[in-house]
């Protein structure tokens, strides 16, 4: 069988990318409630927002570090795998990514050894204010990145000179049509996957009876914020949907499963997409309904699939239940908050045993939503690398050949399967050493090694005592 | 596209050429530190050696993504023809680091794994380094393009001399940290980094003096740069002469601070003479830095943004430095 590159090379990007957005996510979530915790501390001196603070520093160090390795790969990724994307866009994505690389990665670098090793070195104000820098830093990664990946959505501000895309406005091509969408999706999508992470450990505590009172603060507080948030990610993502529809009509198309142009959509809850015959297998739909959500009225026109040649159109399978997934998780959220809402009338909050067993699974969640959410913008931008002007295969490295992209894949599959198994594991050491590990942190003068996971003190294997 | 915007384009020659030195010479002892690992004296050295870069290694890779989206920005072509062209040896690379910086982090909190890290840690850094010193080869010996793109196989960066020089990097790595190392600790520790360092400079300067025999043989290009005639260039191999001799005299004098001032001398002059030899090419032999180029308005776009952050990226990255001043003392490992 012959190995296709291209092929190859886009389940090679898939798994390096969504390896690595799971971690960004959880420390972008994290870096801001860390920053809020100190804040907290700053102002009321109280000792339970400090050892919240300390513990879950620990846990940053930790994911940050995986974050940055895993990153490194990615800044190389374009080269390697997709050269003739990045030779004809470089005019645009090179400036964007180094722009990243001096505003955000350097702050985030420069504060981040203050912020975990620097308690007892500097006054409290300055340890905030690393905390503070750190958090802005991947607010900033953020933007770049995603303005990237919107002008791939989007293209704007752009001019073709010969082979080459030049920049012809800079505004333009920075702030394209989807960008404040994807931003603000993406900054509370962050939000719930660290909010959800906390709910979930301080509600495993709480299960086990340690620490109640700290962690009952922790959830507390965390509840209030998932209330607010939880549904803003559907208003937010309702927008970005009716923008999708507007520029993308065929992924729009996907995401509904809808085959055929038409008014009156039905909303489709359940199908199998068979992409070769055109059309779904069991469909369980409530009639007209993707018409109101989509144009606001019962009898709005959508696109169907059948609008463009069959080449052009994504794998539907993948999209029509990557997007499923991703809302079904989002209603699941809200669901959450509100329950918490309810209990907290009651006074049962940080006692029900149903509700902390199940924010503990529900832990995992936000990782779940955010990578099947970038499935469905990701995959059905598919053919398109570049939305109407770079297709994946124009994109991809001429020299490349099966065999090497399949070393590679295999390769990557291998390294990350050992550091994640490693990171996952030192985690789980985290949280079973608990909030109450924070209090013996005697200072040892080596420890200020401004590096990321030394800021955790617990040791690696089960048994060994540091 | 090939109108030669000269100034801009050469202060980025300048701007990467600042970014690449700073990335050898601080990821340089730093890599040194896993490529005398395996012949530290003891376990206790190993700890200090990891000690006297912890402190620095997170910030030297970000000098790394730098040169990479730095080089994507200003001389796209150059990171569209030399990942292409060296993809098998930029995965090993990449998994080599990975390695290297969990290594790095778990070490000190493995008991019975230990020596699994101390294995990741060392082969980590060997392999990254020497896929480095590939490179250097690879660009000596030039590439296989056509229409800006790379046309030649997978595994045409990996020759005989492309090892060689591979092998050279991991010497002069070597040699990085063991200076580094007389810097940073004291007793049996530095003594065992003063007695091979005269070691290591002999290997390099020998390295040295075959890379610039070999190299004339397999380019006819630089072949004429270096002996159509006497020429300024070869006032270079002098002054890395020079600071070779200054590192001896530093060793045998037992001062501390010298050779490793002087060992990034020779880095920087043979650094210098490298680029001369092949002046204006940057993608061998068809492209120079010129038609590497990105447009004028990209370069002009991020330059400004460049002279506006940097000032503030020193201000703090100094002030963090400072916050953590002082020396790592011996026996103090991670708890
Ligand atoms: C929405 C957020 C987001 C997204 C979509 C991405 N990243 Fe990322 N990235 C971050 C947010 C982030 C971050 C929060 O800033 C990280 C995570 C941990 C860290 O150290 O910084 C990071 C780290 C990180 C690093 C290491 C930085 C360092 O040395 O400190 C690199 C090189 C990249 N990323 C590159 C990429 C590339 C090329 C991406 C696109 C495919 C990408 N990231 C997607
Ligand atoms: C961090 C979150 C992201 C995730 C989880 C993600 C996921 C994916 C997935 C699943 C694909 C495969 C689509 C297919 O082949 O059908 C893909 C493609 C791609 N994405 Fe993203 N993406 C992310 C962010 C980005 C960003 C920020 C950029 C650019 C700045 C980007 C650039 C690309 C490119 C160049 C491809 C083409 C390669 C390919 O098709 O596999 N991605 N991404
Ligand atoms: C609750 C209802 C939700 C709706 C209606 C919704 C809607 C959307 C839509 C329409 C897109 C694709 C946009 C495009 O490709 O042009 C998208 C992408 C995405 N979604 Fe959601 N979403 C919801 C919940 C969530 C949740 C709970 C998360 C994660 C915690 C999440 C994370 C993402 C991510 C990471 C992307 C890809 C990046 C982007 O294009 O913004 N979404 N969402």
């Amino acid at each position: 069988m012959e190995l296709d590159p291209l092929l190859l090379s886009r389940i090679q990007f898939a798994f390096v990318v969504s390896f690595h957005a799971i971690f960004p996510v959880f420390t972008i979530g994290l870096a801001s409630y860390i920053a809020l915790l100190e804040g907290l501390f700053f102002k009321t001196n109280n000792p339970a927002w400090e050892r919240l603070a300390k513990f879950w520093t620990q846990v940053f160090a930790v994911v940050f570090g995986m974050g940055v390795v895993s990153g490194i790969v990615m800044s190389f990724q374009f080269g390697t795998n997709w050269s003739n994307f990045s030779y004809a866009t470089a005019n645009f994505l090179g400036p964007v990514l180094s722009y990243e690389v001096i505003t955000a990665f350097f702050l985030e670098a420069g504060f981040l050894g203050v912020m975990l090793f620097g308690r007892n070195k500097v006054p409290k104000g300055l340890h905030l204010f690393a905390a503070c820098m750190v958090a802005l830093g991947t607010f900033i990664s953020a933007f770049w990145i995603l303005s990237a990946n919107s002008l791939m959505q989007t293209p704007a501000g752009l001019e073709l000179r010969g082979e080459l895309y030049h920049v012809a406005s800079w505004a333009e091509a920075l702030f394209t049509a989807s960008f404040f969408y994807r931003f603000w999706h993406m900054v509370i999508a962050s939000f719930l996957t660290g909010g959800f992470v906390v709910a979930g450990v301080s509600a495993w505590f709480l299960l086990k009876g340690r620490e109640v009172e700290a962690n009952k603060k922790a959830l507390s507080m965390t509840l209030w914020l998932l209330l607010i948030i939880a549904p803003s990610q559907l208003l937010i993502g309702d927008y970005h949907g009716l923008s999708t529809l507007e520029h993308q009509p065929t992924k729009v198309a996907a995401m509904e499963g809808n085959w055929e142009r038409g008014t009156g959509v039905p909303l489709i809850l359940f199908a199998i997409p068979d992409q070769e015959n055109e059309k779904n297998h069991f469909e369980i739909k409530i009639p007209k309904l993707a018409s109101l959500i989509l144009t606001h009225d019962f009898d709005g026109e959508l696109p169907g699939l059948l609008d463009v040649p069959a080449e052009e159109r994504p794998p539907v399978f993948i999209v029509f239940w990557a997007f499923r997934i991703m809302v079904g998780l989002g209603v699941l959220m809200i669901g959450f908050a509100f329950a918490g809402l309810f209990l907290r009338a009651g006074g049962r909050f940080a006692s029900s045993p149903w509700f902390l067993k199940g924010l503990v699974a529900m832990s995992v969640s936000p990782f779940i939503a955010v990578v099947a959410g970038w499935f469905v913008t990701e995959v059905g931008r598919a053919p398109w690398l570049v939305y109407g002007l770079m297709t994946h295969a124009e994109g991809l490295t001429p020299s490349l050949t099966g065999g090497m992209a399949l070393f590679t894949l295999i390769g990557y599959i291998l390294v990350y399967a050992v550091i994640f198994s490693a990171g996952v594991y030192y985690l789980m050491r985290v949280f079973q050493a608990g909030i109450e590990a924070t209090d013996d942190d005697k200072e040892v003068e080596s420890d200020h090694a401004k590096r990321p996971l030394s800021a955790a003190h617990v040791p690696l294997e089960q048994g060994d005592k540091a | 596209m090939n109108a030669p915007v000269f100034d801009l384009t050469l202060i980025w020659v300048g701007i990467i050429g600042f970014g690449l030195v700073m990335y050898v010479i601080l990821d340089g002892f730093d890599l040194g530190q896993g490529i005398l690992y395996p012949f530290a004296p003891d376990e206790q050295a190993r700890d200090v050696m990891m000690n006297s870069v912890a402190p620095v290694w997170d910030a030297n890779e970000t000098w790394l993504v730098l040169g990479g989206a730095g080089l994507l920005a200003a001389f796209p072509l150059v990171y569209t023809v030399f990942l292409p062209a060296l993809y098998i040896g930029v995965f090993l690379m990449l998994a080599a680091l990975i390695f290297r910086g969990v290594a790095f982090e778990f070490r000190f909190k493995a008991n019975k794994s230990r020596y699994l890290w101390n294995w990741a840690f060392a082969g980590g850094s060997f392999i990254a380094t020497f896929a480095q010193g590939a490179v250097v080869g690879t660009y000596i010996q030039g590439f296989e393009t056509e229409n800006f793109r790379y046309v030649g196989g997978a595994l045409d960066w990996l020759t005989p001399f492309t090892v060689f020089t591979g092998i050279g990097l991991v010497v002069g790595y070597a040699l990085l940290g063991s200076t580094w190392l007389i810097l940073k600790s004291e007793g049996y520790i530095q003594d065992w980094a003063y007695k091979i360092t005269p070691r290591l400079l002999v290997a390099v300067l020998v390295i040295f003096g075959i890379v610039g025999i070999w190299s004339p043989m397999i380019d006819d290009f630089l072949k004429d740069r270096w002996f159509s005639g006497v020429t300024l260039l070869w006032v270079l191999p002098l002054i890395t002469l020079f600071f070779a001799g200054w590192i001896y005299r530093a060793v045998k004098k037992r001062q501390e601070g010298y050779p490793f001032v002087a060992t990034l001398g020779l880095f920087v002059s043979t650094f210098v003479a490298l680029v001369f030899s092949k002046w204006p090419y940057v993608v061998p032999p068809n492209y120079t830095f010129w038609d590497a180029a990105s447009a004028h308005e990209s370069q002009l776009f991020l330059l400004l943004g460049l002279l506006f952050v940097i000032p503030f990226v020193l201000m703090y990255s100094a002030w963090s430095y400072w916050v953590f001043r002082g020396k790592v003392k011996a026996g103090e490992g991670y708890h």
